[in-house]
């Protein structure tokens, strides 16, 4: 307990510290982007490595939090404090609806249903373009502001978002290891017991299914709101699988790992800068070379490897 | 003016119904025999018009030479995925055989995209191209090479699981995977089988459609998820019932596109997916109950 | 405590149970014996909500929980074990009966994540609760080991202590002595009676017989989906049909 509380302050101390160590705006979005994506991956994991349920739609999500801030605070002129959280509301409102039928699915079947879903809400964002902007996106999304700071600069940026994507893991560090993590983990390794022990397994994976999308959404209105422009782009399918190859890196179940996975997956494609074009080939093969050479993730793979060295017990908790 | 525009519709929907067809065949082959749902099987697709692309211009073969090349080298990739992802997971939970899948689709895709570009290609049909009329309508010669093989590939289809040894085999297999290897069945050929017959597959849908509609590295994705949706609409049959399904569903896409709204024509096969999975998760035709809900 | 009247479930065509009738005493073990194939854990999936059958009532201290689904009858205090034992074997030992606890604690979702005070003081009353169930069973020395590296014994220790942390009031046990050696088979003996020491009233499957005639205080024996005599086991014993069926004598 104390030890994983010490580890999370550890981490945001060192997070906090970064600007002074990065500078340049240059880095300083590079690690805003990571900080969305840590959230996103998260969101992810929270039903993939917890619950056990697949999604290849939660860019559309994410999408939705992004154009319902977008929308709300640009036609209609509405505060974009007041934005979030409605973006929220109905994001998760909209999940929890989708989640009862949708998480009937198990396996290959829930992948192409909500793969499917994803599609739909992206075809939606190019389609309905009196609302959206269509293809050509949604720009002069207004910045947030609390008092007379507003968050307009990458630095001022970065502090915002790396602020709320700590408290989402601290979020999520506290779920797992809590009566609902358990429950969740529980339904993940044998549903059927679960349920005998009184765990109502339909409802957990719908309400966990529900609040991965707010996470996304949130993500999503913070995205709209620092970048001040969306387009349809950013929301895809492709998206939808590097989220999935974020957590798959990172490992299912670690929330630390999915810091990690997001961390790797945006800073790639900069170190690759110029040899561009092989990132796709890059995802495909970390997928595949991860699932069968690693399929705990890097930060179980790498704490395995030092325990192999340091000698310690075994570990068997949850991070 | 408006049946005639109708009966248009209603068979380029048709032809690419037979795509959707072909492709959801492929994904039902392998999903009897394995349990796996192929993420891949659209990139078969693309494979098979591109491999078929190199073949008539830097081998300069004649097209009846070009077609069998293109498919055997796609059925190679077929092979060497089955292989190399596949065989050797230590875990095949369904969750990472849908990783693995992607995975391989991606990096297949990525490939493609190193060797051919991003660049849109074009390939030539296979006896010219004077429209033929049908009623107030008119049709390609293609369409009709396109209706023409896949009546032939679903024939050799039944042939095979009917009247073969291996077949019959494969079919046992898609009953019951553990009794199939009490009675002696090698199920691990089978599984090898059954990706090489459905990359193949998938390689002659993505023949006989790329002088249609053309083709790039990426035309994989939409054909494989609609390829999907058929075999889905079918209740996963790898015969008529997934056939009728890529059908309904090509000429629902293409009236849809023309009468309604062309930009959300993509989006009708995902409604129709997400309805079928919801409400009927064992296909329209289906009755059984089955592990997928 | 647990009545079940004129259960039939059909599969297909085929009887699996054909109007099967009888009652548990309140503090009893109860056992259900039978041939292999008799519908003995199919009859078992029914009580606890797995199954839902074609035709008959279960009631529940007097409440009719005819298809309820499991979750609800474990918050009704009916709890059960598997054949072949159901473990969350990425989770440690504590935490799997940590999860035992779940219908008798209640933070939810927000509660959890947010570390509301009365949801850290509840999760040090799960803890220390499961604990007290590992120490009941003699296994709270394996507490932190991964529940998929214990021995199928172990194992099957794990699953009763994560029943009972539910405080259940009747337990149904399915073949709770399959897979053990004799020396665990008289250990588990001895822990089924003193769970009903407890005042929980005791169900099982079991096919070891000697187990079964030196712990049940009723028995009910099945053959081909239809109820064939109920008795103590001395009675049970002496009942020319079981002796026949178990022996393969025709009609």
């Amino acid at each position: 307990m104390k030890r994983d509380l010490l580890l999370f302050a550890g981490f945001s101390l060192l997070v906090m510290m970064a600007p002074q160590f990065f500078r340049g705006s240059y880095l300083m979005n590079v690690l805003v982007f990571v900080g969305i994506n840590t959230m996103l991956a998260i969101a992810l994991n929270l039903l993939l490595g917890y619950a056990g349920q697949i999604s290849l739609g939660h860019a559309g999500f994410f999408g939705l939090g992004a154009y319902v801030s977008g929308i709300m605070t640009t036609t209609f002129s509405v505060n974009p404090w007041v934005a979030m959280p409605v973006a929220a509301i109905v994001v998760g409102g909209l999940a929890f609806l989708i989640g009862f039928p949708i998480l009937k699915l198990k396996g290959h079947y829930l992948a192409m249903a909500t793969l499917g879903l994803g599609i739909i809400f992206y075809i939606t964002f190019n389609e309905t373009y009196e609302w959206t902007g269509g293809p050509s996106g949604l720009s002069e999304i207004p910045n947030l502001q609390v008092g007379g700071i507003i968050f307009n600069s990458d630095v001022k940026n970065f502090y915002l978002i790396w602020g709320v994507t700590l408290a989402v893991m601290l979020f999520a560090l506290n779920l797992a290891n809590s009566r609902v993590g358990r429950a969740l983990r529980a339904v993940h390794d044998s549903e059927i017991a679960a349920q005998v022990l009184g765990v109502n397994a339909r409802l957990l994976k719908v309400q966990i299914f529900a609040l991965s999308a707010i996470i996304c959404s949130l993500a999503g209105s913070l995205y709209a709101h620092t970048m001040t422009f969306i387009s349809p782009t950013s929301f895809g399918f492709n998206f939808s699988i590097e989220l999935l190859t974020m957590v798959v890196i990172g490992g299912l179940g670690s929330i630390y790992g999915s810091f990690l996975g997001a961390a790797l997956l945006t800073l790639l494609p900069e170190i690759l800068r110029g040899a561009n074009d092989y990132d796709i080939v890059i995802y495909g093969g970390l997928l595949v070379v991860m699932v069968m050479y690693m399929p705990g993730g890097l930060v179980r793979g790498i704490s395995a490897l030092y325990r192999k060295f340091v000698k310690q017990k075994p570990e068997t908790g949850h991070a | 003016m408006q049946f005639d525009q109708i009966l248009q519709y209603t068979l380029s929907g048709l032809s690419t119904g037979a795509i959707y067809a072909l492709i959801g065949i492929g994904f039902s082959i392998i999903y009897n025999a394995t349990g796996i749902i192929n993420f891949a099987q659209g990139e078969f697709v693309m494979l098979g018009g591109l491999f078929t692309l190199s073949c008539l211009e830097f081998l300069k073969l004649p097209l009846w030479a070009a077609i069998p090349c293109a498919i055997a080298a796609s059925t190679l990739v077929g092979i060497l995925f089955e292989r190399l992802a596949i065989r050797p997971l230590k875990q095949p939970t369904p969750i990472n055989l849908v990783i693995i899948t992607i995975g391989g689709s991606i990096l297949i895709r990525g490939i493609a995209m190193l060797v051919w570009g991003k660049d849109t290609h074009s390939v030539p049909p296979f006896s010219g191209d004077t429209p033929i009329a049908i009623g107030g309508a008119t049709i390609l010669p293609q369409h009709l090479w396109i209706f023409a093989i896949t009546l032939i590939i679903i024939f050799l289809n039944k042939v095979y699981f009917y009247h073969t040894i291996s077949g019959k085999a494969m079919r046992a297999c898609s009953y019951n995977r553990r009794a199939a290897g009490l009675v002696g069945i090698d199920v691990r050929r089978m599984v090898l089988f059954s990706f090489i017959i459905s990359s193949a597959m998938g390689a002659v849908a993505g023949i006989i459609i790329a002088p249609l509609t053309m083709t790039a590295y990426d035309v994989g994705v939409m054909l494989g998820l609609k390829g999907f949706c058929a075999a889905i609409i079918g209740g996963m049959s790898s015969g008529l019932s997934t056939v009728i399904g890529g059908l309904i569903l090509g000429v629902l896409e293409s009236l849809g596109a023309g009468l309604i709204s062309s930009g959300y024509k993509d989006a009708i096969a995902f409604i129709i997916l997400l309805l079928i999975l919801f409400i009927r998760p064992q296909g329209l035709f289906g009755k059984s109950n089955s592990e997928r809900v | 405590m647990l009545e079940v009247s004129g259960i039939i479930q059909i599969f297909g065509g085929v009887t699996a149970l054909d109007a099967v009738s009888f009652s548990v005493a309140k503090g009893d073990i109860t056992g259900v014996i039978g041939p292999n194939g008799a519908g003995k854990t199919t009859l078992f999936n029914i009580i606890s909500g797995i199954y839902r059958q074609t035709a008959g009532t279960v009631l529940l201290e007097g409440k009719n929980v005819t298809g309820f689904p499991p979750e609800r009858l474990a918050r009704l205090a009916m709890v059960r074990t598997f054949q072949n034992i159901e473990l969350f074997g990425g989770m440690t030992v504590l935490e799997n009966v940590m999860v035992g606890m779940h219908t008798k604690s209640s933070s939810g979702l927000l509660a959890c994540a947010l570390k509301i005070p009365w949801s850290v003081s509840e999760e040090r009353r799960i803890r220390e609760g499961a604990a007290k169930w590992l120490e009941f069973t003699g296994i709270l020395d394996l507490s932190d080991h991964a529940a998929d590296s214990l021995s199928f014994g172990k194992g099957r220790l794990l699953e009763i202590a994560r029943a009972l942390a539910a405080l259940p009031r009747i337990i149904l046990m399915d073949e709770p002595a399959a897979g053990l050696n004799s020396q665990e088979t008289l250990a588990l003996a001895q822990l089924i009676k003193r769970i009903r020491d407890l005042g929980i009233t005791v169900v099982l499957v079991e096919h070891d017989m000697e187990l079964v005639m030196d712990i049940c205080d009723r028995i009910v024996v099945l053959n081909l989906g239809r109820k064939l005599a109920e008795g103590t086991p001395r009675e049970i014993q002496e009942s020319p049909e079981v002796i026949a069926a178990y022996l393969g004598d025709d009609d």
